[in-house]
């Protein structure tokens, strides 16, 4: 049992326990899913500064911190008490493509040659881990919603909107990968 | 205490996205590259489920707990969701994650994403500031 655990999951079963996270919050109190709106919910709690965007009842929305605390206790658990023991099962032509970029780590969920503190005072560490964080920031509150909000929770209602949403985060995506990262590794 | 239950559901949707990968900036690298299937299967069945969930509790009118009838919040279209929505792509390739995501990667112990994640917050207060001036 503990070695199915901590073995990777296929693509079906994390996509099913994903998925049925809608009903469950909908069931269990009319909460959708979504993340992105809790950086707005510790912006209105920490640091208000009197901008309207701010000045709403966030104490109706408390459920959304309880919520991210959890996924910061399943991070743990998942990442250490039901740590993969292997490296991830990645297409070998991504591998040999970020090789070729200059990657080097593949035994964890994120290269550790990239992510670390002392990467962060590099210009290419900084754009990846402080300017990525800002436009993962700004770009989802800008959107009304990130992939939980707009491509699970929008997607599952139906609602275009989100669709419009979920093509723009992949051209983003693909831009990114395919014209700037490329430039960025080599910094 | 009634928000305890959330907290529960936070730590099964964090060890999901632990345990399928969904959180690694490799997959997420592999994806942007479509060199395999693994995000694409994810996705697109958890929309799937999630598709066939709603409709159920929107025909059979099935209740929550407490016996409220379900509601969702219909998402309103602006410019933003375009905008937005690219600007958030590049991020994504960037840092492998989405808000979610942040927290689980954390969790599962790198710890140097907390910095990410300030930066995050950061970003959600500057558009909180910009936000009249923005097209929306």
């Amino acid at each position: 049992m503990i070695d199915l655990l901590q073995s990777p999951w296929p693509w079906y079963v994390g996509g099913i326990l994903i998925g049925l996270t809608v009903p469950l919050l909908l069931l269990l109190g009319n909460k959708a899913l979504g993340i992105s709106s809790t950086l707005r919910q510790i912006c209105a709690v920490c640091v208000p500064a009197d901008i309207e965007f701010f000045k709403y009842d966030w104490k109706k929305q408390i459920w959304s911190l309880y919520f991210i605390g959890g996924i910061l206790i399943g991070g743990f658990i998942g990442g250490y008490l039901l740590k993969n023991p292997d490296a991830i099962q990645l297409s070998s032509e991504t591998i040999s493509d970020l090789q070729a970029l200059g990657v080097k780590d593949f035994s964890g969920i994120l290269p550790s040659d990239l992510f670390r503190w002392s990467e962060l005072f590099t210009l290419r560490g900084f754009i990846l881990m402080v300017v990525g964080g800002f436009l993962v920031g700004f770009g989802t509150r800008y959107a009304g919603g990130c992939t939980s909000g707009h491509s699970i929770m929008g997607l599952s209602n139906l609602q275009w909107p989100s669709l419009v949403a979920t093509i723009c985060f992949m051209v983003g995506g693909l831009i990114m990968t395919h014209l700037i990262l490329p430039y960025l590794l080599a910094l | 205490m009634k928000n305890l239950k959330y907290l529960f559901v936070g730590i099964f949707f964090g060890i999901i996205l632990v345990k399928s990968e969904v959180i690694s900036w490799l997959r997420i690298q592999e994806m942007f590259r479509f060199q395999s299937f693994h995000m694409y299967g994810v996705i697109g069945t958890a929309v799937l489920v999630g598709i066939i969930s709603v409709q159920l509790i929107k025909r059979l009118n099935i209740k929550t707990i407490e016996g409220e009838k379900v509601t969702i919040m219909p998402k309103q279209f602006s410019k933003g969701q375009i905008y937005g929505g690219l600007l958030f792509g590049f991020g994504w390739a960037l840092t492998g994650a989405c808000p979610g995501p942040l927290f689980a990667q954390i969790g599962s112990g790198f710890a140097v994403v907390i910095i990410t994640l300030l930066s995050a917050i950061g970003g959600t207060w500057v558009y909180g500031y910009l936000r009249e001036r923005l097209p929306h």
